[in-house]
């Protein structure tokens, strides 16, 4: 029996405002419990919602980066449930008309185009944190109200590999808008999956289960792998897939049941009666559309096309926002493309991973660097010298001054090498006679001579055609 | 003394004048309620010491003479919640809640130099329309105490009916300014949803409820409309429309002025001297000079259900916070997460409460949601419709406020449904967001009878305007209750 697979995926991105959804406190984590926080993130008596402008804007944007339509009449939904960590004991959030829908993102598996539609984009607020302890139970309402957006793919993707993909374009498409900084280790990115599998042909979807606890987007793929071949194993064995929540385990690789759902919850939706319907103007609309930085996927294009570097690298380069502007400024400085591009994907990552920092916390400017790349392109410094300015750069250090005051500059002057070059050459009779019979490595041992003598300094490659052409006379 | 024969300016003239100090008049208030109270039990909490302590500060600061308001003692419905002072909302859920912040109405009326003397009694949550839902007690109606004062600002009605205070706030869902007010012989003014901020009234039906003044007459009620409107950051659905002076046009009489009278709210199971009194009050109008004409509402006879699928739809998801974890009642030995949700809830909701819950919850369940919810939304655009017809060649609507006078203690508690009825006349208001206030207008053995008088959206000025002509040219207003003294 051949199979199909449906996934669907709905994804939490937190959003980066200064203050929360519906109240004025500050959206900060790690403080105190409870310290960001005021009477409306407590549900107090009384307490009315207002919203935050700043996270419309955010919502509309992401949408735009979705190629999604923006609602232009949006109400908030009341979402009913008890939970200590829930204080109002309903979430303000959008059931009848998010802001954003019937968007799209283009993931490539293998070299195969494919869009995946996105059902919906709605923004709403998150809740607290409930944490227990043996005799009590506390809560931290720090977190609630912070923004969250929720993306709630259509049931287009039809392979754990195109869950990857899909998770690390919507990262990349939201994280290029800046309006998140999408990062599932931290939470501000938060996947909840869901999959069914049917035979080839039948009409009607199988029965679905979803996953929680998927920490990355490795144990996304991991976690649907597993169900995929679940599903399929039980089917073929003429069984039943239950309608369940399971919870992936990391340390086997494995699915495991955490609830079997008997109907749907009911929440019992209906229209915040404290917001009044927002009211989002087409010119709105437009300005934050022209705010929209250009997508990731359109800078690996001119990337490629217009700068000449490979497939690969363009990738490695539209990781982040960040990078890719770094790059982008790179460029305008004058560096050679292919050398910047192996400069961020080499020193610059490596220097990011040792000491655990963004490239935006570093004191690397992109002008620093590509004076750096320009100073070895013209030959000025060696790329072995390059380690020696690379660090000076991380420290802020301007590359043109640190050659300069260091006297690093290479020699590259044949009417000043001549006199070294003959030198060596009359002092190593052995070493031309090797030449001669074709020995190539004893021009590496009058190289070495020669960098002895100028202590490093000779332009390897310039001393190199020297010493060939003085033994060939 | 006590302020039968008082309005808001001839008390601010002797502040002014030195003839009496904020706290002396503080004073007085706090002993008309130790001498009336036991009777009314307008008042659940009263707070000598703490507005004794507040007009002493006005008195040392001065008597503002630009504000008719400064120095004036005044009473709070206790479901606006007031910093420091107990708010419970009638409800044994909140009976020790003592608020950390001033709703916006109070908070204006404090920077206004006002006291406040004392929170008032009503329905539990404001849902009813006797006060006889509250947790609390029962407050008699200073016409006659074996009588309910209506509600759900039951106290704040009687208190101003009984003398005790010269002016109160209420709040109103369905009526629950207009009908005491109408019970009591006062005049309760219902704003246009969103006229005044709703930041710090405890929620019922969020879409419904307003903030208002009750008083002696109108006059003082525009004064008091002043201080409260306007715009607030802390509430979306405030309005940012511009707050005219309320009492600007208050001699400018009735003289042109288009009133209708809805058919069919004379209809409704109406007693015949409330009957009576629409009709006088309408020849009362037509010699000052309006125009007075049967108009139709048609779709009034949905109101009901509209009314309370919506509030208690409402009602019950703004109730799900008091759930025992953060402020007011918590349940004791209790075993597990549900069981103090439903300990705490159980013990601390009384059972009119606990029954819109239900309502509420019921009708936005999944598989009902559209066959309640939606349609009584759907009822409601109806209704505003209506009155939208009506408002394109009338300037007021002229109506009973309730079907009945006062009723007895005890009457109707047992009976939900003829509770309910009893709103017809007041909740389409609210559904439409229109401006509606209850004037006294006759008596029916011996109990006040009031009328409402409805606006477009945002024309209190026109209401008052109507209500102060009818006040000049009659004097049920100046009836005072045989009680507390005054024989």
């Amino acid at each position: 029996m051949n199979f199909e697979t449906t996934i669907g995926l709905e994804v939490h991105v937190e959003l980066k405002t200064n203050s929360k959804i519906f109240s004025p406190s500050p959206v900060e984590f790690g403080d105190e419990p409870n310290s960001n926080t005021n009477v409306i993130d407590w549900g107090y008596p009384g307490v009315l919602p207002t919203t935050n402008k700043g996270v419309v804007h955010d919502g509309i944007m992401a949408g735009l980066a979705l190629h999604a339509q923006i609602e232009r009449h949006p109400h908030f939904d009341r979402k009913n449930y008890f939970y200590p960590d829930n204080p109002k004991a309903y979430q303000i959030t959008q059931s009848e008309t998010p802001i954003a829908h019937d968007g799209w993102v283009e993931i490539d598996v293998d070299g195969k185009k494919k869009k995946i539609g996105i059902a919906e984009m709605h923004i709403e607020e998150d809740a607290g944190k409930n944490s227990h302890a043996s005799e009590y139970s506390y809560v931290d309402l720090n977190r609630q109200g912070t923004p969250l957006i929720e993306i709630v793919s259509k049931p287009d993707i039809s392979s754990p590999d195109e869950a990857y993909a899909y998770l690390e374009q919507l990262r990349q498409v939201i994280q290029f808008t800046g309006v998140s900084d999408v990062k599932m280790e931290e939470g501000s990115m938060r996947v909840d999956v869901n999959i069914s599998v049917r035979p080839v042909g039948q009409k009607e979807y199988g029965v679905k289960t979803e996953l929680k606890n998927l920490n990355s987007f490795n144990y996304v793929k991991k976690g649907l792998a597993f169900e995929e071949q679940r599903h399929q194993r039980v089917l073929m064995s003429g069984g039943k897939i239950s309608q369940e929540t399971r919870r992936f385990d990391e340390t086997t690789g494995q699915t495991i049941l955490m609830r079997t759902k008997e109907g749907s919850d009911d929440y019992r939706y209906f229209p915040e009666p404290d917001l009044p319907v927002l009211n989002i103007s087409q010119e709105w609309i437009d300005s934050i559309e022209k705010e929209l930085p250009e997508p990731p996927a359109k800078r690996r294009e001119r990337y490629v096309n217009e700068l000449g570097i490979t497939d690969y690298d363009a990738m490695v380069i539209t990781q982040t926002k960040e990078m890719s502007d770094f790059f982008d400024k790179m460029i305008a400085a004058g560096a050679d493309a292919k050398l910047a591009a192996n400069y961020l994907q080499g020193d610059v990552n490596a220097y990011m991973n040792d000491n655990q920092v963004e490239l935006q916390d570093t004191k690397i400017t992109p002008e620093h660097l590509a004076t750096m790349i320009k100073l070895i392109s013209d030959g000025t410094i060696s790329s072995k010298m390059a380690k020696k300015v690379f660090k000076a750069i991380t420290n802020g250090e301007e590359p043109k001054k640190f050659v300069e005051d260091k006297g690093m500059v290479q020699l590259s002057d044949p009417a000043k090498l001549q006199p070294i070059v003959d030198e060596v050459v009359a002092a190593n009779p052995q070493s031309v006679e090797d030449f001669h019979n074709g020995k190539d490595r004893a021009i590496g041992f009058l190289v070495g001579q020669i960098m002895k003598q100028t202590h490093g300094k000779a332009n390897p490659q310039v001393i190199n055609k020297m010493l060939k052409d003085s033994m060939s006379k | 003394m006590n302020y039968f024969d008082q309005s808001l300016s001839s008390i601010h003239k002797q502040l002014v004048n030195k003839e009496i100090s904020a706290k002396d008049l503080t004073q007085q208030t706090l002993d008309n309620i130790k001498a009336v109270d036991g009777d009314i039990n307008a008042f659940i909490t009263v707070d000598d010491e703490g507005a004794l302590k507040t007009a002493a500060d006005v008195d040392a600061k001065g008597i503002d003479a630009d504000n008719v308001l400064s120095g004036m003692p005044i009473a709070i419905k206790d479901n606006m919640v007031t910093k420091g002072l107990k708010t419970t909302a009638a409800s044994k859920i909140l009976e020790n809640f003592k608020p950390i912040y001033d709703a916006t109405a109070v908070d204006k009326l404090n920077k206004l130099g006002t006291i406040t003397v004392g929170k008032t009694n009503m329905d539990e949550f404001a849902m009813g329309g006797s006060t006889e839902n509250s947790a609390f007690k029962i407050t008699h109606n200073p016409w006659d105490t074996t009588k309910v004062p209506g509600g759900s600002s039951g106290g704040s009605a009687a208190a101003v009916a009984s003398g005790e205070v010269i002016a109160a706030l209420g709040s109103d869902t369905g009526g629950s300014i207009r009908q005491p007010a109408s019970f009591n012989g006062v005049v309760g003014m219902k704003p246009t949803y969103g006229r005044v901020s709703r930041w710090g009234l405890i929620a019922f039906g969020s879409s419904l409820d307003q903030i208002g003044p009750i008083t002696r007459n109108v006059a003082d009620n525009a004064t008091i409309m002043n201080a409260i409107a306007g715009h607030d950051k802390h509430d979306l659905t405030s309005s940012t429309k511009e707050v005219p002076d309320f009492t600007s046009t208050l001699n400018k009489g009735v003289k042109g002025l288009k009133i209708g009278i809805p058919t069919e709210f004379m209809a409704q199971g109406l007693d015949d001297d409330i009957k009576q009194t629409v009709l006088d009050t309408a020849e009362t109008f037509k010699k000052l000079g309006a125009t007075v004409e049967e108009v139709s509402l048609p779709h009034t006879k949905y109101g009901v259900a509209a009314y309370y699928i919506i509030s208690s739809s409402e009602a019950s998801s703004n109730l799900q916070r008091f759930d025992g974890i953060r402020y007011g009642r918590r349940a004791k030995d209790i075993k597990d997460l549900e069981d103090l949700y439903v300990k705490s809830r159980s013990e601390g909701f009384g059972d009119e409460v606990k029954r819109r819950i239900m309502l509420g919850t019921f009708s936005l369940s999944a598989g009902f949601y559209d066959a309640y919810f939606k349609k009584a939304a759907q009822v409601r655009t109806l209704m505003i419709n209506d009155f939208t017809n009506v408002f394109k060649d009338y300037d007021l609507i002229l109506a009973p406020t309730a079907p009945t006078p006062a009723y007895g203690i005890g009457e109707d508690v047992s009976d939900p449904m003829t509770m309910y009825m009893n709103d017809v006349l007041t909740l389409p208001v609210n559904l439409a967001g229109l401006p509606g206030m209850s004037i006294p207008a006759g008596f029916s053995k011996g109990l006040p009878v009031g009328v409402q008088l409805i606006g477009r959206p945002y024309d209190e000025l026109t209401v008052y305007q109507a209500g102060n002509a009818f006040e000049q040219e009659t004097d049920f207003a100046k009836q005072t209750p045989k009680m507390g003294g005054n024989n």
